[in-house]
């Protein structure tokens, strides 16, 4: 038995960390000693004090960190190794608080259905009964979204910085949990988002008991739970193959459940379509930057050394992921849904990013590694993404949004400067040059192709093509068809959305033609501490 | 020691196939129960065979997330229940295609 050591707590880099896990739990005495009235602005200008604090945070972290034992990375391992707070993290806590700012606004918008934010009234009170009616008469509605949404960013930011196995799942429990509530709590269709909180718990505590018998199977075989200890263990390859090849396979499942690949995609678009749009744009945003970080983590610093054995594996998910998120997106009829298919289509690009090259000492002049490659990329889609449903959630009619894409037929001159917006984005998810989505994909698809998975690029840029016509499809209904009935209206925002939308557009844009910044950004937050 | 990790593997199988046939979500649920136990199972036993501490302190831990799945899963339960009068998880279905 080995002796028990008290870990020192880094206080200082663990900051943002701290901030966001205190003001959750500060949200949670709000809920309990504020009175309703005054709820609504304490918990959205606590939650928006709380991000933009842990930003700073961020940023103060990251210029004092210091290579870590003249290795490579930069950064410290903290609380007895079990949290890595190096460049990577600092550069996924800052995406995830930037993309979580633009969640509390959405969350927080009350112009767009008279008064009321997206969340249903009482979620206690069964549809279609008085008490639903009596606290929709009482301008009712739930505050504690923004508590809940502070503990999953907490998750996202746990997520991909944990250091060993049993931080990474109790990271992606916290993420979770939080977004299965989110998931049911719609104001409007609320049987279609309790359905979607139901499909997206069961089948997320299914994977997250895949995740932890792998977890097991993985401490059977290195006798430990961190990572530097499981790489040293795979390198001098001291236990028996078979537990290392089923326990990364099984942890291989319940991370690619999170970020939808295919074939644990079916979650997806029913949880796309069903919850809240606010709650769609945070979620497929934040959630997909923070499982592709713990993806990398655990791919490249856990079992790095056992490239050969997991390789193949992802070359086939990215390749699946690609072609049926692209062909199933073009057959769907509901705007959410198609976007759904339209990131497990991304998922399989970004795949195809992580599949590149692993150490900045293999690399030529002016080649990226897939690291800085990949976070271009989720830095490029979280932006695009949370613009495209905020946008989603201001095409309405009298029974709420409109997802149907048949009824988006003349958006365009409804309101030109909308449609406008939401081609830009599309846009962007395509691929076109100009817009960020070109050189995220270019970033993906060069570090693939220095990395020898040419059969995978080429299958990308099929697959590319592809989700391009399903793209320009809904274009050419929002510019080009004729309206159906009174054709759709668009609601006007308050700032509230409009920021969010301004910012993800501004993004979309200047990365697409200044990407220079950022790719040095990801190039200085440097390696993974292993 | 070989005993307790089949015996794990077998309840992680069983708990794993009963999510896939059961049709009743709060069945399907302890299932889901049935593999993180299975899991727990696996990590003491080979806490044993390491001599080290790690896969027991996991387990407690793994409890506690439990508990937490458990109050968030049956409140999303009981509320599809009050709703449809019903727990089964093919009436949920007007979410497809």
């Amino acid at each position: 038995m080995t002796e028990f050591v008290k870990p020192s707590i880094d206080y200082f880099e663990l900051w943002p960390l701290l901030v966001v896990f205190g003001v959750a739990c500060l949200g949670v005495v709000v809920e309990a000693f504020a009175p309703r009235r005054l709820r609504y602005v304490a918990q959205v200008g606590l939650a928006l004090t709380g991000l933009v604090v842990a930003l700073v945070g961020v940023v103060l972290v990251a210029r004092d960190v210091t290579t870590y034992e003249d290795g490579a990375a930069r950064g410290i391992l903290a609380v007895g190794g079990t949290i890595a707070v190096d460049g990577p993290s600092l550069f996924i806590w800052g995406l995830v608080l930037a993309l979580a700012i633009g969640g509390v606004l959405l969350f927080a918008e009350r112009h767009l259905d008279g008064g009321v934010s997206a969340f249903a009234g009482q979620a206690a009170a069964v549809p279609g009964t008085d008490a639903e009616t009596a606290a929709l008469v009482a301008n009712r509605e739930h505050t504690e979204v923004y508590p809940l949404m502070m503990f999953a960013v907490f998750g996202m930011m746990l997520f991909p910085a944990a250091n060993d196995l049993l931080t990474m799942f109790v990271g992606l429990e916290v993420l979770s949990l939080p977004l299965y509530l989110l998931s049911g709590l719609a104001r409007r269709r609320r049987l279609l988002s309790q359905e979607a909180a139901l499909k997206y718990f069961l089948l997320g505590a299914f994977s997250s008991g895949f995740f932890l018998y792998g977890a097991a199977l993985l401490y059977g075989y290195a006798g430990s739970l961190d990572f530097a200890a499981i790489n040293e263990a795979v390198r001098n390859d001291v236990g028996s193959p078979a537990l290392l090849l089923i326990g990364t396979g099984l942890l291989s499942v319940g991370l690619l459940f999170k970020v939808g690949a295919v074939p644990f995609q079916a979650w997806t678009p029913d949880v796309y379509q069903g919850a809240p749009t606010p709650v769609t744009a945070f979620m497929a945003a934040g959630t997909k930057v923070a499982a592709f970080g713990a993806i990398m983590r655990l791919f490249y610093v856990a079992l790095g050394a056992d490239r050969w054995s997991w390789q193949p594996m992802l070359w086939i998910v990215a390749i699946l992921s690609m072609f049926v998120g692209a062909a199933l997106a073009i057959t769907q009829s509901d705007i959410k849904r198609l976007l759904a298919y339209s990131s497990v289509a991304h998922t399989g690009f970004i795949l195809t990013g992580v599949l590149g090259l692993q150490a900045s000492d293999q690399l030529a002049i002016g080649e990226i590694t897939s690291l800085q490659a990949v976070l271009f990329y989720l830095t490029t889609y979280g932006f695009a993404t949370i613009g495209a449903f905020a946008v989603v959630s201001l095409v309405r009619d009298a029974g709420g949004e409109t997802t149907a894409i048949d009824r988006w037929a003349g958006l365009g001159k409804e309101s030109p400067v909308v449609a406008a917006v939401f081609a830009f984005f599309l846009l962007a998810m395509a691929g076109i040059p100009l817009t960020s989505g070109f050189v995220g994909k270019l970033a993906v698809f060069s570090v693939a192709l220095a990395a020898g998975a040419w059969p995978v690029v080429v299958a990308a840029v099929i697959a590319s093509i592809i989700a391009a016509f399903l793209y320009i499809r809904v274009i050419k209904v929002m510019y080009f068809d004729e309206p159906v009935g009174d054709g759709p209206s668009v609601a006007y925002p308050s700032v509230l959305t409009a920021t969010t939308i301004a910012v993800g557009a501004a993004v979309t844009l200047v990365l697409g033609i200044v990407p220079g910044p950022v790719l040095d950004l990801a190039a200085v937050a440097g390696e993974f501490i292993r | 020691m070989t005993q307790y990790v089949v015996l794990s593997a077998i309840l992680f199988t069983i708990g794993c196939v009963g999510v896939l046939t059961r049709r009743n979500a709060i069945v399907v649920f302890m299932c889901v129960e049935l593999m993180l136990n299975a899991s727990n199972l696996a990590f003491v036993a080979f806490a044993k065979q390491h001599g080290n501490l790690d896969g027991q302190i996991t387990a407690f831990f793994v409890m506690v997330v439990a508990a937490a799945e458990v109050v968030i899963g049956l409140a999303i339960i009981m509320t599809i229940f009050r709703t449809r009068r019903s727990a089964s998880v093919d009436d949920a279905s007007l979410l497809k295609y």
